[in-house]
């Protein structure tokens, strides 16, 4: 259908063997999060900061290469980033305060620093996360928030958007034949009328998908709570492994504070 | 000797909130190992009627029972352990990220012990044709194996009662054969709403008609379909050429 065969969320993982792939959902999560905690930490203005990133981005790239993520998805992930890219090259322009001449132009010295330090912390963000997404599957994903007590009705709903993100697709798809089967043309005037339409079709017929789910959960005695399956326990040796990596970022982090 | 009817309708009688009648006193007795059909034509109140069978609707007149127990408030979880019902659109029936999850997740609403749980996914699977398919996402699914696994999650639950609605719609012949092939083989009482009259008579001795809200025939599938004028005056028609005596 419209969404790829493997499914439009799950298109980010890899399957893999690699230690970062067997580490628990929930250890990486933690991971993910406490290392992005501390690149955005690191104080923007200090002189020791293009070191420290430095220190974080050569962390981040050895576990990509533990997980055996390759480059080229790596920098492709870099995409979503672009917004940010934007707002940080206008920064050097707008910013007021001493200025420094870099090719001819006149740049903000505050400016050059606020937005190389927004680059690199969303950069590394970025790259830690790509690499969470590219050795977890998205239920995996979901069984990590789990045990980190994130609220059931949240996980419950990120989970049937998982699931029925390509059933939606495929209605949307399907739509959009149909309209187009009767030469229909979006460039046309009075085009956005009919998107609109579908749109809300579109938005009916979820909703009433979801009513029928949802009779679906109680006839099988469906009682508030999605059962889960088995839960291990997570050995302390694998917590261990899996915050290295924002342990190091830490260390990068305090070393800077107390040399710098 | 009366034994206790796998399922038991008595009188039931239903108008939804904004005062639309669907049943009239609908009575229907089914026993054990019985396979039966339930006919009739769009809005006969067929489907209102299957949603009354596990508690999701309450009859304003009449009563309900599954193998003797009543269809109360205070027994819906054992109810719906008892009936099993696979709905048309197997995507509504398959909310969990994968098949093994789906079969388990009625076992584990019942709070069986994890070991249990897992025998009885795998049993499920195969009765349907599906052992292995447990780590699979239900998207990567033909549409037929989808109706199969649909079946599965109710099957594992062991029920009493087996209820399907539409089970043959949107399949392929194939498909259609081999859920066929999977029904004859399931041991258990089933009750089966379809518009497919040759379905209905290669899988159910028995055939009951709904319309208007009510029982208008309950015999032999192959004698009922062989009275046309009963099915005429019930908008119920068989395929060209079908003879079904001769089927």
């Amino acid at each position: 259908m419209g969404a790829g065969h493997g499914g439009a969320l799950s298109a980010r993982y890899v399957a893999g063997t690699s230690p970062v792939h067997r580490l628990a959902p929930q250890v990486k999560l933690v991971a993910v999060l406490a290392y992005a905690l501390v690149v955005v930490a690191t104080p923007v203005h200090a002189g020791w900061a293009p070191w420290a990133y430095a220190g974080y981005l050569l962390a981040v790239l050895t576990v990509a290469a533990v997980a055996r993520v390759r480059p080229a998805r790596l920098l492709r992930s870099l995409v979503v980033e672009i917004p940010f890219v934007v707002f940080a090259l206008l920064l050097p322009f707008v910013t007021r305060g001493p200025r420094v001449e870099v090719l001819g132009l006149s740049l903000s010295e505050s400016g050059l620093q606020t937005g190389g330090a927004l680059l690199a912390k969303a950069t590394l963000s970025v790259l830690a996360a790509t690499v969470l997404a590219t050795t977890t599957e998205p239920r995996a994903l979901l069984r990590g928030l789990e045990r980190l007590r994130l609220p059931a009705a949240l996980v419950q709903i990120l989970g049937f958007m998982i699931r029925y993100v390509d059933v939606v697709s495929g209605e949307l798809h399907r739509m959009r034949v149909a309209r187009e089967s009767r030469a229909f043309d979006g460039r046309r005037r009075g085009a956005l009328r009919v998107l609109g339409a579908a749109a809300g079709a579109l938005f009916i017929r979820s909703y009433e998908r979801g009513e029928r789910v949802h009779l679906a959960m109680l006839s099988r005695g469906y009682s508030g709570r999605l059962p889960g399956g088995p839960a291990a326990a997570v050995p302390p040796r694998e917590w261990a492994a899996g915050l290295a990596l924002p342990l190091v970022a830490g260390v990068v982090l305090a070393t800077g504070m107390l040399l710098g | 000797m009366s034994t206790t009817p796998s399922l038991l309708v008595e009188d039931v009688a239903f108008a939804y909130p904004d005062g639309h009648q669907a049943l009239f006193g609908v009575d229907l007795r089914i026993d054990p190992g019985e396979r039966v059909a339930l006919l009739g034509p769009n809005g006969a109140g067929k489907t209102t009627l299957v949603l009354h069978l596990n508690g999701i609707l309450r009859p304003g007149r009449g009563s309900i029972s599954v193998a003797g127990l009543p269809v109360a408030k205070q027994n819906l979880r054992e109810i719906r352990s008892r009936v099993g019902i696979v709905f048309q659109d197997p995507d509504d029936q398959l909310f969990m990220p994968t098949v093994g999850e789906d079969v388990a997740f009625g076992p584990r609403n019942l709070g069986l012990p994890e070991a249990e749980v897992a025998a009885r996914v795998e049993e499920a699977l195969a009765q349907v044709g599906m052992a292995g398919a447990a780590d699979r996402a239900p998207h990567h699914l033909s549409f037929g194996q989808r109706r199969r696994v649909a079946v599965a999650t109710v099957l594992s639950m062991h029920p009493e009662i087996l209820v399907l609605d539409e089970p043959s719609s949107n399949l392929d012949p194939a498909g259609r054969r081999e859920l066929a092939e999977v029904l004859e083989s399931l041991p258990v009482t089933l009750l089966m709403v379809t518009h497919d009259l040759p379905y209905a008579l290669q899988l159910c001795p028995r055939a009951v008609v709904l319309d208007g809200g009510a029982v208008v025939a309950d015999g032999g599938t192959r004698e009922l379909l062989a009275d046309a004028p009963l099915l005429a005056a019930h908008r119920l028609e068989l395929p060209y050429g079908f003879d079904p005596s001769r089927a």
